[in-house]
């Protein structure tokens, strides 16, 4: 039976969220293409994983090597070459991840294997691989064709798909296979982890988060920003280009490369809600939105639109807040 | 050292209103706004700052009509040596993979040190011509750069991971880098500066000189093909709040007191 490959992610001994989520959108594919979900997994003691697995896919593809303790996207292509050649799989599923990035447009370009990134969908219609996927900060999406072939490459957006354990369980066979690498990569060494600095302020213990974003325009309006968090009672946090910019700490980041927050009030001023950003936000209780873009992406994740200038309703919002706060006393 | 930095002109459309055109396969670009993809605005300052720092060359080159022209001059004005546009009709319709190979087939025959890229192109980017470029001149790669030291034949490279991590790696030289956002800050350029670079040349190439046939480019040469585009349903209907700013204000204040948020 042909194959679909879903290639395991894991670091730091943990199999990652994203894994779950290919295995689930993966069982789907298989099950309408008539293949065999196969989860691939590389690595150094990971059995265990093996069998974390197992119970998602029918077949297991375990790799061992001291070579693939930590990720290294060279290790990885190599031993996925050897894989593809033997096993000739209809689809190879990898994260849109900092790894999937890494490994998946070189793995391609090697096998000239036709590749689509960055998916929310993906289906075969008439044997021809169909992707979905997101343009222009998420304000488009696109529906393309791949160019027909063997064997595709797709690397999956996270959180994109809802994880579910089949029941039963796949119970899939572990099939142990010996690593191809027979040297050291020289071209590309892994290191070491490199821990965020510890933070000064911890946003994903806040009730209240005012989120700015790159809609402020400039770094003297973050004192005014500021204000407005401190009467509402809540902490400012940002989206990405604040902290690029040096304006805001880098702890102070809500998105897929910062924080996951789930305050009880998200307001969200100048911020246009492309999906790392909202990753990190969407489970908030409360969620009001100000952009004056009535299109933009963060209306449809938002409770609350306002589609407004950012800088006509922060003051008159601060005054009414404190007003409020003063009937109360 | 010798560093080459692919940029790519993008339109702006964070604040602008996206219409999909007639064929229904693309957005109407007329209004839109074009500069310097902002991901490539980071590869070129780290270029520039290398170059600054121990000597050497900077080549601008991108893929791109005559508009790009404004692009390359930002890099020429921010301290790039030289500047070269691809430029063919037949190039429409080109993939990362198409565009890979048109990069790769002028790349090839220059010197070079370092290549330096953006992550991700942020109009209808796919986060891989880096990496496929790189294959295929045969050199080691990394993207996601967050952090860059030299040293003699290697680069030690702070890539991002997610949540704030970030994993410390070690690449030979010649290697491709594609950076992320945030790895310095892009110094300002002034009108006198852009007005200077208006006497360097950019250097035009053509299908004809990359030594590719027309099937290996454009939508022919490409892995996708763009089917249609469309507007993304939305996860969840915001209730809209309206009025004049006060009204806004206090409707807000209203929703707050009544979940006891003030
Ligand atoms: C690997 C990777 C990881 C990433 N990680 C993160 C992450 O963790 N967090 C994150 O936030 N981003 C992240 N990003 C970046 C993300 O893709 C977006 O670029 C970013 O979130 C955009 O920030 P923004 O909304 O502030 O800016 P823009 O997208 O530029 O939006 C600005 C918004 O402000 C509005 N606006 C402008 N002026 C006004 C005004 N006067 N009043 C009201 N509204 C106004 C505009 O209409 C627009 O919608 C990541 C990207 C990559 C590739
Ligand atoms: N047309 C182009 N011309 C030059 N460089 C490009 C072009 N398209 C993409 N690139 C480079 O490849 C990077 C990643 O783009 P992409 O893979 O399209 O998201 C960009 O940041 C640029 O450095």
């Amino acid at each position: 039976m042909a194959k679909l490959f879903v290639l395991a992610e894991h670091r730091q001994g943990q199999l990652r969220d994203i894994t779950f989520e290919m295995l689930t959108k993966g069982r789907e594919i298989a099950e309408k293409t008539g293949t065999e979900l196969t989860a691939v997994i590389l690595g150094s003691n990971v059995k265990e994983h093996a069998k974390a697995l197992a119970e998602y896919a029918q077949a297991v593809i375990l790799v061992e090597d001291p070579r693939l303790e930590n990720f290294n996207s060279e290790a990885y292509k190599k031993v996925l070459q050897a894989l593809i050649a033997a096993h000739k799989p209809l689809l190879i599923m990898m994260g849109h991840t900092s790894y999937g990035v890494e490994l998946a447009p070189r793995l391609a370009a090697a096998l000239s294997i036709p590749l689509a990134t960055d998916l929310i969908d993906l289906a075969f219609e008439a044997d021809q691989l169909t992707a979905t996927r997101q343009m222009y900060g998420g304000k488009v999406n696109v529906k393309t064709v791949v160019r027909k072939a063997e064997t595709y490459i797709a690397t999956i957006r996270t959180a994109t798909f809802t994880p579910q354990k089949p029941s039963p369980p796949a119970n899939g066979q572990i099939l142990e296979t010996p690593s191809p690498l027979t040297e050291d990569i020289a071209e590309k060494r892994f290191l070491q982890y490199v821990l965020p600095p510890p933070g000064g302020v911890d946003i994903t213990a806040a009730e209240k988060l005012v989120g700015v974003g790159r809609g402020i325009k400039d770094q003297a309006n973050m004192p005014l920003m500021e204000e407005l968090a401190k009467t509402l009672g809540a902490v400012l946090a940002c989206s990405r280009p604040i902290v690029d910019k040096g304006w805001l700490p880098t702890d102070r980041q809500v998105g897929s490369s910062g924080k996951t927050v789930k305050p009880k009030l998200y307001l969200a001023l100048g911020i246009s809600g492309a999906f790392q950003h909202v990753l990190g936000m969407k489970s908030s209780d409360l969620i009001i939105a100000v952009n004056k873009d009535p299109k933009a992406p963060i209306f449809s994740f938002a409770d609350y639109a306002v589609v407004e200038d950012l800088f006509k309703i922060v003051l008159p919002l601060k005054n009414k807040v404190n007003e409020a706060k003063a009937q109360k006393t | 050292m010798d560093i080459i930095v692919c940029v790519k002109h993008v339109p702006d459309t964070a604040e602008a209103e996206l219409k999909i055109d007639a064929s229904g396969k693309a957005v109407d670009k007329a209004g839109l706004v074009y500069d310097i993809n902002e991901w490539d605005d980071y590869a070129l300052e780290e270029a520039v700052r290398i170059k600054e720092k121990q000597g050497g060359t900077v080549t601008a080159i991108t893929i791109g009509s005559e508009d790009s022209d404004s692009t390359l001059r930002k890099c020429l004005a921010r301290g790039a040596d030289k500047a070269i546009r691809l430029t063919d009709p037949k190039f429409a319709g080109s993939d990362s993979y198409a565009t890979a190979k048109i990069l790769h087939s002028v790349i090839k025959t220059m010197h070079y040190d370092l290549i330096l890229a953006g992550l991700q192109a942020g109009d209808d980017g796919a986060t891989a011509v880096g990496p496929i470029l790189a294959e295929m001149l045969g050199i080691p790669h990394a993207t996601m750069v967050k952090k860059l030291e030299l040293a003699t034949g290697t680069a030690k490279v702070n890539r991002e991971l997610e949540g704030g991590l970030e994993e410390q790696i070690e690449v030979k030289l010649p290697a491709l880098l594609a950076v992320s956002t945030g790895i310095n800050e892009p110094r300002y350029v002034s009108i006198m500066g852009i007005r200077k670079a208006m006497q360097k040349e950019i250097k035009i190439m053509t299908l004809a000189d990359t030594g590719l046939t027309e099937a290996e480019v454009g939508e022919q040469g490409s892995w996708t093909r763009i089917e249609k585009l469309y507007v993304p349903p939305a996860e969840k209907q915001a209730e809209p709040v309206t009025g004049t700013p006060d009204e806004i204000a206090a409707k807000i204040v209203d929703l707050l007191r009544s979940r006891g948020l003030i």
